[in-house]
């Protein structure tokens, strides 16, 4: 089973504690936006073989929103971190670099 | 290709079986060909297979990264359909539910498929709603359904409790013309038929790359070397994203694990199949006798092909209560496959931003009942440059333009 540590409440928890909410660091766009823009908004997605970023709940337990770096090839964990944020923190890219060397974070944006 | 028949079973035993020819030729790719297909699953084979047959197109290399039928063709629940809300879903699905009825003679090869019906259990009062609505659809989609009641239903599968306490049995849609087939023998039969007709199917062969100048796809980079096509058909299911990635566009489609698994074998206990949508759980009995259950799907995405634990724990409890004779059942086997849901869960049969490009992904949970509508669309499509009756809909332009196909109202997560 999928394991994710929170990062507000620091339980290193179970996939059934958590409901995972999807790509991260999406921008958004809304009224008054290109048809594309909104189409890529609401539909497009990255799904990589490899690194990706995503938002979870920690449903069960603090109710707190929060951002994983996870590998979908592996399920391997990077890190996990706070929401309120557009990009991935220095300290999740460099543990990213240090397991998958090709990882660039511009390529995702 | 020497044809299977009665005759050619009591010839063989006349020769202790040894003079069987092998099904399909493995050769080494060609420098070029008019069409490669990048996917030797049923939706690339059979996309193959009606190129060749109905266009008269057969210089085809099929290309496939492990063995043929190896992702969700051969990982699926084999429940075969066409009882959907929307029009252009019922089309193709009927379509394809059409073409299984003489597969196996327009083939040559038994692929067991087996009408034997399929219920959709109604177990809300939301779920009675939207399957008469849907059995009234059907009706004008010249789609056989009907709506039953819940002692029709005791009646067509006596294992089943109807009074169970949470989710008592209030009706189902029945269509009585859906069923099973063999599923891994659908890409068997597929693909020993293209390989009569002349197309190269080559397995061990990854996609490394797409080459392209202005536009237009000029070859494929493999593990086996350059390949040079007229037209590129991409037809690889969970890992569209990532050929596409390779190809330059993208695709409104996120993949995710879908899993199922397999009982002991026990001796003939249920002759249809049943769907319960509300507890995303199905179910139906395989010629071995194994009671085959479907479970849902991860939710997040994921590439591993293979499924977890509560998941597994989840499908069975629900199950349970309306088949309680599962209790004493013994789990066989469990295995997951990499299912590429598309935003309105249904599928995408496309041209791309590519002129000679095309992609057909996006069946998400539902595809192997779609694997002969699904190929005849795509060939189509491929041998003309613009979809067909069957096609039209499920451009992925649709996303854009909000013409959407909206499906997961029907058919849940069971699909």
């Amino acid at each position: 089973m999928l394991t994710v540590t929170c990062p507000y409440c620091g339980i290193n928890a179970d996939e059934s504690e958590l409901s995972p909410g999807g790509e991260a660091h999406l921008k958004r766009f809304g009224p008054g936006s290109t048809d594309a823009d909104f189409e890529q908004y609401l539909f497009g997605r990255q799904n990589p073989r490899g690194v990706h970023f995503e938002r979870w709940r920690h449903a069960y337990g603090c109710g707190k929103w929060f951002h994983a770096a996870r590998c979908t090839v592996t399920l391997e964990v990077f890190g996990t971190y706070a929401a309120q944020t557009y990009e991935p923190p220095q300290d999740i890219k460099d543990a990213i670099t240090a397991k998958r060397p090709d990882w660039v974070w511009e390529a995702l944006s | 290709m020497k044809r299977y028949s009665a005759f050619a079973i009591a010839k063989q035993a006349m020769s202790h079986h040894l003079g069987w020819e092998r099904a399909w030729r493995s050769p080494e790719p060609k420098k070029k060909y008019d069409v490669v297909i990048v996917g030797a699953g049923g939706h690339g084979l059979a996309t193959a297979y009606y190129l060749g047959k109905n266009f008269g197109i057969k210089n085809v290399a099929i290309i496939e990264k492990g063995w043929l039928g190896g992702g969700n063709t051969g990982r699926n629940t084999t429940i075969i359909r066409s009882n959907y809300l929307q029009d252009p879903s019922a089309a193709i699905y009927e379509k394809a539910r059409s073409l299984y009825e003489t597969l196996s003679q327009d083939l040559n090869y038994n692929i067991m498929f087996s009408p034997r019906g399929v219920i959709m259990l109604a177990q809300t009062q939301a779920e009675i709603r939207g399957y008469q609505r849907t059995a009234h659809a059907n009706a004008l989609q010249g789609v056989p359904t009907e709506w039953i009641g819940p002692r029709r239903v005791k009646e067509l599968c006596p294992i089943m409790n109807i009074d169970g306490p949470r989710y008592p049995v209030l009706g189902g849609l029945w269509q009585a013309r859906g069923g099973t087939a063999r599923h891994d023998a659908v890409a068997w039969g597929y693909a020993r038929a293209c390989s009569d007709m002349g197309m190269d199917i080559i397995q061990q062969c990854e996609v490394k790359g797409v080459r392209s100048e202005g536009g237009t796809v000029r070859a494929v980079e493999t593990t086996k070397g350059v390949i040079e096509c007229d037209k590129l058909g991409i037809v690889v299911a969970g890992h569209s994203s990532v050929l596409a990635d390779m190809a330059g566009f993208k695709l409104p489609i996120e993949s995710v694990a879908l899993q199922a698994l397999v009982s002991e074998p026990i001796k003939p206990a249920m002759d249809v199949v049943v769907m319960a949508n509300t507890v995303h759980g199905y179910l139906s009995q395989s010629d071995k006798g194994e009671m085959v259950i479907g479970g849902g799907t991860d939710g997040y995405n994921n590439y591993t092909q293979r499924g977890s634990f509560h998941h597994v724990e989840e499908t069975v409890r629900a199950l349970v209560e309306t088949f309680p004779m599962l209790s004493r059942l013994k789990m066989l086997r469990q295995w997951g496959g990499i299912v590429d849901m598309t935003g309105d869960r249904s599928a995408i049969i496309s041209k791309t931003p590519l002129g000679n490009c095309f992609v057909n992904c996006g069946w998400g949970t539902g595809g192997f009942k779609a694997i002969p509508g699904s190929g005849w669309a795509m060939a189509e499509l491929v041998a003309k440059g613009e979809p067909g009756p069957l096609a039209e809909a499920f451009t992925m332009d649709r996303f854009r333009r909000g013409q959407f196909i909206d499906e997961s109202v029907a058919a849940g997560v069971a699909h």
